[in-house]
């Protein structure tokens, strides 16, 4: 297990380094909360989800939904890195005529199953799929990630009580929780906590963990799959910029991504000196 | 006479036996909207999402996504006017083959009023890349309409009314997508017609005869996409054409038909509909006659036009 652990946190970095190198080069997309990300999803894509790269389609996939979809960077990476697609196409993110959009799109990107970005979408859509695969009494299973700031949606909240309703124990919502928004602190724009009472009083199974400790993300990835009559919710507790000094905890750089002066300690800080 | 939204129900139960993959939600009105006549039939694939539009729209993309064809019901006001960015981004965008039947459109919802008529829905839909847009005249071109879209893959927008209405077409009469159907030929002017309107238009078109006036009537069962080749060929052969609508005069039928000639043959025109205002409480009959909905505006239109036309 200690292998396994040590072996998702060596990938983890590597996505940040592939995040950090794609956004440079586009200079347009969402740094922070890629990066804030990022563990969770490697932790989904190489540890727990049934997929196969060879055949995005494939009827035995589990699904995953990015609703932040802003956070697009961190899924795309792990994608390529996957081998949906070549690594080279990351280069082309942002830009006319590329299949990777600046917000999920399904029209284009293997391994994207739903059209993602506007935000507080993302849970009613993984519920319809949970619903859909239980429906055929499939044993697959749904995870959806969505932004602390997302909870200010309404729709959120419908979805929390549709899932709970209908008992869809085949779905996980991931909380990246980093506390920051476009304008500021979540609690100061608008207040959602606590979040896990929240989902709690809706009647979700809840873990709360450090959503950059791996054992800690395996762990709950596993508490969740095991429990059963309820939908579990991981709230997980992250730092927006998650690994690169420069970013980090800093809500200027939502949507900003990093310059010339910049690259060269961001790569440092990941321990990368190509 | 049937309400278009009780053939709906009946097609829906009739299409659940022949195709295991279609779902349907409901947001509470099951009852109105008529899905509850599948729910009792196939309680395993009807979802009750409560009063929630919003998570419908995009639980339904959900099951789209793993092989469902969801059709998805509520009144008009609520699908396309609380759903609308959900209708964009979660079905419209990708394609998704969800079916978004809205029942309760335009002014005949009558007293529970201007809050509920739907008057713009139409026109919400229109403007959706994706969306195809589709308004039966009766019942029976509801069965075909909904069989059609259950067939077709991807965002289909179909609206129906609470009221019974008079027949237009016969029992078994084909649905195509995209497909206008000329149910009276004439030669003077053509009433482009949708929905409720255009059993109106035969009536006019009935009465415009014996005062010598040759009047076509051009049904329209899919505004988006719009029938460019019987409209062209209904401006160029009548040279004056009226359109007719249970909605707003502005982006619905009238706005489609005003846009294509307008840019490709400029015809003497007029439209009926609801002037740029908001419904009010009062019985449907009154209400048709308040806007102005019936043969009786059709016919001083019709004599107007052909006059202008001299």
């Amino acid at each position: 297990m200690k292998e396994k652990i040590a072996d998702l946190e060596e990938k983890a970095r590597r996505l940040r380094v592939a995040i950090v190198k794609t956004l440079h080069k586009s200079q347009s997309g969402h740094t922070g909360g890629s990066l804030s990300a990022i563990d969770m999803v490697c932790a989904l894509y190489f540890h727990k989800m049934r997929h196969n790269p060879q055949e995005p389609a494939w009827d035995g996939r589990d699904r995953f939904v990015l609703s932040k979809g802003h956070a697009a960077p961190a899924l795309y990476v792990t994608l390529a890195e996957c081998g949906y697609f070549p690594s080279e196409d990351l280069m082309m993110l942002r830009r006319l005529g590329s299949h990777l959009q600046g917000h999920p799109d399904s029209k284009g990107t293997p391994g994207v199953d739903v059209c993602t970005g506007s935000l507080g979408q993302g849970l009613s859509m993984a519920n319809g799929m949970a619903l859909g695969l239980k429906l055929d009494g499939k044993d697959n299973r749904v995870y959806a990630v969505l932004g602390d700031g997302e909870l200010q949606e309404g729709q959120v909240w419908e979805a929390a009580m549709a899932a709970a309703h209908y008992k869809s124990d085949n779905l996980c919502a991931l909380i990246d929780s980093n506390g920051l928004q476009i304008d500021g602190d979540v609690s100061k724009v608008m207040n959602v906590s606590s979040i896990s009472d929240k989902f709690k009083a809706f009647g979700w199974n809840v873990i709360e963990i450090d959503g950059h400790d791996m054992g800690q993300i395996i762990a709950a990835l596993d508490a969740a799959e095991a429990h059963k009559g309820a939908p579990t919710a991981i709230v997980a507790k992250t730092v927006k910029g998650k690994g690169v000094h420069l970013f980090e905890n800093k809500a200027s750089y939502h949507g900003v991504t990093p310059n010339d002066e910049e690259l060269p300690e961001a790569l440092k800080c990941l321990g990368c000196f190509d | 006479m049937i309400a278009t939204r009780d053939a709906y129900g009946e097609v829906l139960a009739e299409l659940g036996g022949e195709n295991d993959k279609i779902v349907v939600l409901d947001a509470d009105l099951s009852g109105s909207t008529k899905t509850g006549v599948f729910a009792k039939k196939f309680p395993n694939r009807f979802f009750n999402m409560g009063i929630a539009e919003a998570n419908m729209v995009g639980t339904a993309a959900g099951l789209a996504s793993v092989g469902k064809i969801p059709f998805l019901s509520t009144f008009a006001i609520f699908a396309a006017g609380r759903g609308w960015e959900q209708i964009r981004q979660a079905l419209a965008y990708p394609k998704a083959n969800v079916k978004v039947v809205a029942t309760h459109g335009g002014v005949t919802v009558g007293e529970d009023g201007g809050s509920h008529q739907s008057v713009e829905d139409v026109a919400i839909m229109r403007a959706i890349p994706n969306m195809t847009v589709i308004v039966p005249a009766d019942g029976e071109e509801t069965k075909g309409a909904i069989r059609a879209a259950a067939a077709y893959k991807g965002p289909v927008y179909v609206r129906l009314g609470r009221n019974k209405v008079p027949s237009v077409f016969p029992a078994g009469h084909k649905f195509e997508i995209g497909k206008g159907v000329v149910v009276v030929p004439g030669t003077d002017l053509t009433f482009i017609t949708t929905g409720l309107m255009t059993a109106q238009a035969v009536i006019a078109a009935e009465k415009l005869k014996a005062e010598g006036i040759s009047a076509r009537v051009l049904h329209i069962g899919t505004i988006k996409p719009l029938d460019k080749e019987l409209v062209e060929e209904a401006a160029r052969e009548t040279g004056a054409v009226i359109t007719a609508e249970e909605h707003s005069v502005i982006g619905g039928l009238g706005g489609a038909v005003a846009e294509f000639l307008g840019e490709n043959c400029p015809t003497l025109m007029k439209r009926v509909g609801v002037y740029d205002r908001f419904g009010t409480s009062g019985k449907s009959d009154e209400l048709l006659k308040y806007f102005g909905l019936n043969a009786e505006t059709l016919i001083e239109e019709a004599r107007e036009i052909v006059s202008r036309k001299k």
